[in-house]
């Protein structure tokens, strides 16, 4: 075979070592099967995944919170919640909405292909990676558990002081919104840190600034935001915490603290962070689109200083928020100014798109519609957003249901949908099996006709007058049709959301009745580096870390033009793809700590909510943690965690062979 | 003369064994450096939330103490210049450790780290102070946000603290030898961070205050 014949050592260069041996606790975990390799993984694929479960878990919560919300809204009058509850409900929607589904499903896709995308073995920080994870959970259980915990946080996700101060919320409600949001944020910084040196530190041989992939190029900007945008939220989540704990008078008027504090603090970060949410489905639409259009992406450079620009000009359009919070004309004019300046790198975005699109051959597969959903159903909610900026309009429609029509036409037709299409795009990749194409087909159309007779009517109803936030209304107001309709439209979108839920699961049974791993290695004809490894990539990515000569390298491996100068196949995907050398490179190992750490954060989250002895422990548990983490070395001498992956179990004898060797030096 | 040998000798040290240089890298940056690099710009943020909400409230308490009746430059400069001089002896550090010189390694991070807890110690005896004439966390629109933005400064420092203790115990065990002195420059990096945030922090509040 030809493994043998590759001998280079491609072994992660050794760590130097002190003299003496590892230090620890815990014996160093080695599974790779099991709860127990999951808890300890430090794999960014298998990261990856559990954030893109717990995503789904988040979502069909929030989803039923949703369903609930449109349930007592369908008819005028009605009695399914009442108002305190309403409130909770909404409250909890948009948090679990923003901070525990679009966020992390970002996150999901980054932790998994940005390495596979930049042909590297993992990210800067595997243990970070896995510190991210847990930490995330644990504020996702936190904020969560405030439902049997005595009344989850009443008072939107944007949770504005002083309304969120004791007087107004005496329950523990806003506290579990502030300390469940502060651990995610904790988590959030950490990937950012952890991606952002990925992305610029780790790229492969050969790979300069243009030719990375659209979507790390996004999942780059989008995180540079939130390394930005987080610190200023927590702050403001801090001064919040010390007035209701300590009773500090950040926001306490009768002191002289004014409310607008809050409202700036929170939007500053409140609006990149809907550009956070977006930039990781802007990139996997320019991904996806030019795959299923046989066509390079139209305008790559564009498209990519584009998302650049988005990500300077959002930090100049936080105030449209507050255009009737009675800032003054001038406050007003620069930011009603600033938020029509960002639509248009936004619009470049849309028009390369379909010039991507343009006399392409168009495969309509599942994920190419979604990802054509995703950009007309992103484009209404654009020019929904533009009536917005213009200043005097917006106060007619503030806190009216235009505004929710707008944010879910871009965050569940921008995001969302897109997220869907990244399902049925990777599946493959990530699960060695194709998720079923009719079912698909049925999931996006059912899901875009629940949305549009969801969201749609709300723009009518908000132009109608209906308040948001409200939990009833009255009849007589013509606005009995549009709910129901409404409500319809959402009980459909959630059929389409169990239609995905039973296309996982068949299309599994299928796989593996026909034997796992049985689709193509490359089943779409894809363009990027990670259709260049097998499916499911190996634990350490690629055998060899690929040298790249062009954008769209794997591509460019497989056409070439004739001298005709027509493009023509010249290589199958078997013949350029990543080989077997027989050497299993050396990866990090697994290790315990990041998740007791981030047990010392759910400790230190419930302890600042309920008990300051609570603190105490989870505070010596970080601490034990964070120091044995730092005292462990990051590959543990003599271990090898890799099983063999490839059928010949004789290679692993040259692998660990070659690995002793190393440990020596 | 002697300085140009010795610039001479650290730049030819940069293209062989520097250990800041790492070829396994896209930018030769190794990765725990960018790495906290990107950290403190994040950090940035968040004490330009502070300071932004110290500002915005100044003068604006609407009881005493005012800042004029409980600040006390001069003190507050001793402790300034205290903490700025701990980040002379961090630079002897890092340079010591990237010279190999063990001994004289764990020596300037003592000291830093004495330095750096002189500073907390000022700051224990100036928020005493204040509280004995009247100021507490919760008297006014000016104790909260003053106390809230120095105590986050003040848990900065002392996270670099435990960090300059942690390499000292490192070092006693022989786990700090020239080829990870780079751990020393990083957590020097931070250090730094913390004191020129210190620099702007002292001119917002002390210098300038209403």
């Amino acid at each position: 075979m030809a493994i043998v014949e590759a001998p280079r050592p491609l072994v992660i260069p050794e760590p130097v070592l002190p003299a003496s041996g590892p230090m620890g606790v815990f014996k160093r975990p080695t599974k790779t099967t099991g709860w127990r390799s999951w808890a300890t993984t430090i794999d960014h694929k298998k990261i990856g995944k559990m954030y893109g479960f717990m995503s789904i878990v988040f979502f069909i919560i929030g989803g039923c919170e949703a369903l609930l919300i449109r349930t007592q809204l369908a008819t005028p009058n009605g009695t399914l919640l009442s108002a305190q509850v309403y409130n909770e409900m909404f409250t909890m929607h948009g948090t679990t909405m923003i901070f525990l589904v679009v966020m992390p499903l970002g996150v999901a896709f980054m932790n998994y292909f940005v390495p596979l995308q930049i042909g590297a073995r993992d990210v800067a920080f595997p243990r970070l990676n896995a510190f991210g994870f847990w930490t995330f959970l644990a504020g996702g259980i936190i904020l969560n558990s405030s439902w049997i915990l005595g009344g989850a946080p009443d008072n939107g996700w944007y949770n504005y002081a002083p309304n969120s101060l004791v007087t107004f919320a005496p329950t523990h409600g806003i506290d579990f919104w502030t300390v469940g949001l502060l651990t995610t944020g904790i988590a959030s910084l950490v990937t950012a840190i952890n991606m952002i040196t990925t992305i610029i530190n780790m790229r492969a041989p050969g790979m300069t600034w243009f030719k990375v992939p659209v979507f790390t190029w996004m999942s780059l900007v989008g995180q540079f935001m939130l390394l930005f945008a987080i610190p200023v939220l927590t702050a403001a989540q801090f001064m919040l915490l010390f007035d209701r704990r300590f009773g500090a008078n950040y926001f306490e008027v009768s002191q002289g603290a004014d409310p607008l504090l809050w409202q700036h603090l929170f939007w500053i970060f409140g609006h990149p962070e809907v550009y956070i949410m977006i930039m990781p489905a802007f990139g996997l639409t320019s991904d996806i689109i030019p795959v299923f259009s046989r066509k390079p992406l139209f305008g790559y450079k564009v498209m990519v200083i584009s998302g650049i620009a988005i990500g300077f000009l959002g930090w100049g359009v936080w105030a449209h928020h507050m255009f009737t919070s009675g800032m003054g004309p001038v406050s007003n004019a620069a930011f009603a100014v600033g938020s029509m300046t960002i639509a248009i790198p936004t619009g470049v975005k849309i028009f390369n798109w379909m010039g991507t699109m343009w006399r392409g051959q168009i495969r309509f597969t599942t994920a190419m519609l979604f990802a054509v959903g995703m950009f007309t159903m992103f484009m209404l909610g654009g020019v929904s957003g533009i009536t917005h900026a213009i200043s005097p309009a917006d106060t007619q429609q503030h806190d009216t249901y235009y505004v929710v029509a707008h944010f879910h036409y871009v965050l569940f037709g921008g995001a969302a949908l897109v997220f869907f299409g990244a399902f049925y795009y990777w599946w493959p990749k990530i699960f060695g099996h194709m998720l079923n194409e009719n079912l698909g087909k049925w999931n996006f159309w059912l899901m875009m006709a629940g949305f549009n007779l969801t969201f749609g009517p709300q723009h009518i109803l908000g132009l109608q007058g209906m308040p948001r936030r409200v939990y009833t209304y009255l009849p007589g107001y013509g606005w009995e049709l549009w709910n129901m309709v409404s409500t319809i439209g959402s009980y459909i979108l959630a059929f389409s959301v169990l239609i995905f839920i039973i296309n996982v699961v068949y299309s599994r049974r299928k796989a593996h009745a026909a034997g796992q791993y049985t689709c193509d290695p490359d089943p779409w004809d894809g363009r990027t580096l990670e259709w260049i490894t097998t499916s499911p990539p190996p634990e350490f990515d690629f055998w060899e870390i690929p040298d790249v000569r062009d954008l769209d390298e794997a591509w460019h491996r497989k056409y070439a033009e004739d001298e005709n100068g027509r493009v023509v196949r010249v290589a199958k995907i078997e013949d350029v793809m990543d080989k077997p050398t027989g050497v299993i490179p050396h990866m990090p190992s697994p290790s315990y700590w990041p998740l007791v750490a981030a047990f010392g954060m759910l400790f230190i989250g419930y302890g600042i909510i309920f008990s300051l002895a609570l603190c105490a422990v989870g505070g010596f548990l970080l601490f034990v943690s964070l120091v044995a983490w730092g005292i462990e070395p990051s590959t543990e001498p003599g271990v090898h965690p890799v099983e063999p992956l490839t059928p010949d179990s004789g290679e692993s004898g040259v692998a660990h062979e070659i690995h002793e060797v190393g440990a020596n030096v | 003369m002697s300085d140009v040998a010795l610039g001479h000798d650290l730049h030819a040290e940069s293209h062989h064994d520097y250990p800041g240089l790492s070829p396994d890298t896209s930018t030769g940056i190794s990765h725990s450096k960018l790495g906290m690099w990107i950290f403190l710009a994040s950090d940035c943020l968040l004490f330009g939330a502070f300071i932004s909400a110290y500002l915005m409230y100044n003068g604006r308490a609407q009881r005493g103490p005012t800042p004029s009746d409980v600040i006390n430059i001069p003190f507050t400069s001793t402790s300034t210049f205290v903490l700025l001089m701990s980040s002379l002896t961090m630079v002897l550090a890092v340079s010591a450790a990237h010279r190999g010189e063990e001994r004289r390694t764990r020596l300037w991070l003592i000291a830093t780290a004495i330095l750096g807890a002189s500073f907390i110690a000022g700051q224990v005896y100036e928020f005493t102070t204040m509280y004995r004439e009247g100021l507490g966390y919760t008297t006014n629109i000016f104790g909260s946000s003053f106390f809230s933005l120095t105590g986050f400064h003040g848990v900065h420092v002392t996270v670099g603290i435990i960090l300059l203790l942690i390499l000292v115990s490192m070092s006693f065990r022989g786990r700090l030898p020239k080829a990870k002195a780079e751990v020393v420059e990083v957590i020097g990096l931070y250090w730094h961070f913390v004191d020129v945030v210190w620099i702007v922090i002292f001119t917002v509040v002390y210098l300038i205050h209403k």
